[in-house]
């Protein structure tokens, strides 16, 4: 036999081998591979809605400066800027460790450890969903914002003010182009100050591009709802993993791990919401 | 993983966390710092800050992704598979970005002629408020 056909029949021999299954190229399990690719459409959603909101902020003159819009923090604190939603964040990504840390467990079939870490995890986010749930009712509640009406206005031309709105701005402050403000709400109407520009017109405040509350609520909407789906499916994970239905599996708690990404994927979708509404 | 032992393992959760934090911290600071909030008086340029923060933000997302959601230690074929699909995004933002620049000068045109149809008096001052409302 020359040396020719015996690589031939090799390669025949490895092609039947193939197609006979069984061989696993990617060294993941089917649930695995597929939560990846879940993983990977929703990341696609989710990026779409971003590059929404940047084309609709590249779309107008103003956009509502992140550290005026959130700047509250609970107990009536204000002049906070962005430290509330640093807390979010840090509440959120300590909830991720922990999560490592219940499928490290569950690799070394510690069902103890794996529900312990489970828990953590999941008051990790139910935290992190009433930081959010808190965070709404102040836009909702105490600053009027809403699908279609922004409240948060940034000036487009210097003036100064012929009234006071009750809150911070009095009569006879001066502001600069670039300043933002707040309209606020009296006896539940809008209650725009007037103003007078550089070249003598009386002019009211003007309403932020309302494209901002839409975005704001149905993104950050979008996430906190992963999130909470997430913790439903932990809390199921969690009773199922006491139980030890996933001791008898004897695959390392294998359906945690799955969770797992599911969880890191929502901690990685907030890094991106994070730095589009808050930083940029 | 296989070859780290739990109790290396466990040290990198606690590592990934402390760095985690401490990114996010930094964005924060500059962000503020960035807007003169921590030194009155002292701005740095919007670009260097956006740039900072984009560039720490993917930082976080691969230490996520990598560590976190094991995609490190995963076989070349799967990582690819997830990871270069996601190329198709930089054409993504290229062009809805480049769109949202074409609507704002659209918006700016018909501003002016709207202005200059009013002082021709071929629009009324309603109808003009009407106009520019819409444009809103």
């Amino acid at each position: 036999m020359s040396a020719e056909t015996s690589t031939k029949d090799l390669e025949t021999e490895q092609e039947q081998v193939s197609w006979e299954g069984g061989s696993k190229p990617f060294k993941a399990s089917y649930g695995k591979l597929m939560m990846w690719y879940f993983i990977m459409s929703d990341a696609f959603t989710f990026a779409g809605f971003l590059i929404a909101y940047g084309a609709l902020r590249f779309s107008v003159p103003t956009w509502p400066e992140p550290d005026f819009v959130f700047q509250s923090f609970p107990g009536g604190l204000h002049n906070m800027p962005l430290i509330f939603v640093t807390l979010m964040t840090f509440v959120l990504i300590a909830s991720s460790a922990t999560m490592v840390r219940a499928v490290q467990e569950g690799q070394r079939e510690n069902k103890k450890g794996v529900v312990f870490w489970l828990l953590m995890t999941i008051l990790g986010g139910a935290t992190f969903l009433g930081c959010q749930a808190w965070e709404w009712h102040t836009l909702i509640v105490k600053e009027h914002m809403t699908l279609s009406e922004n409240p948060f206005g940034r000036h487009i031309e210097a003036g100064t003010y012929l009234e006071g709105d009750g809150y911070d701005i009095e009569a006879g402050d001066t502001f600069q182009p670039g300043d933002f403000y707040l309209i606020h709400k009296v006896d539940g109407e809008w209650n725009p100050v007037a103003y007078q520009n550089e070249h003598g017109d009386v002019k009211l405040q003007s309403f932020g591009p309302p494209a901002f509350g839409s975005l704001f609520y149905f993104i950050t909407g979008f996430h906190g709802f992963h999130v909470l789906t997430g913790l439903i499916i932990l809390l199921i994970v969690a009773i199922n993993a006491a139980g030890g239905v996933y001791v008898k599996r004897r695959n390392g708690y294998e359906m945690v791990e799955k969770v797992g990404l599911y969880w890191h994927f929502v901690d990685l979708v907030w890094v991106f919401v994070f730095l589009v509404f808050y930083l940029l | 993983m296989g070859n780290i032992s739990y109790e290396q393992a466990k040290r990198t959760v606690l590592r990934g966390l402390i760095l985690l934090a401490l990114v996010t911290v930094a964005e924060v600071f500059i962000a503020l710092l960035g807007k003169g909030y921590i030194i009155p008086g002292f701005y740095l340029p919007t670009w260097l800050v956006y740039l900072a923060m984009i560039g720490l933000s993917l930082y976080k997302a691969y230490f996520i992704m990598g560590e976190f959601m094991h995609l490190k230690y995963e076989v070349k074929g799967l990582v690819s598979s997830i990871l270069l699909p996601f190329l198709l995004l930089v054409w993504g933002i290229i062009a809805f970005l480049w769109d949202g620049t074409y609507w704002y000068q659209q918006r700016e045109e018909y501003r002016t002629e709207f202005q200059k149809e009013r002082e021709g008096h071929l629009l009324e001052e309603h109808e003009l408020e009407d106009r520019l409302r819409m444009l809103d």
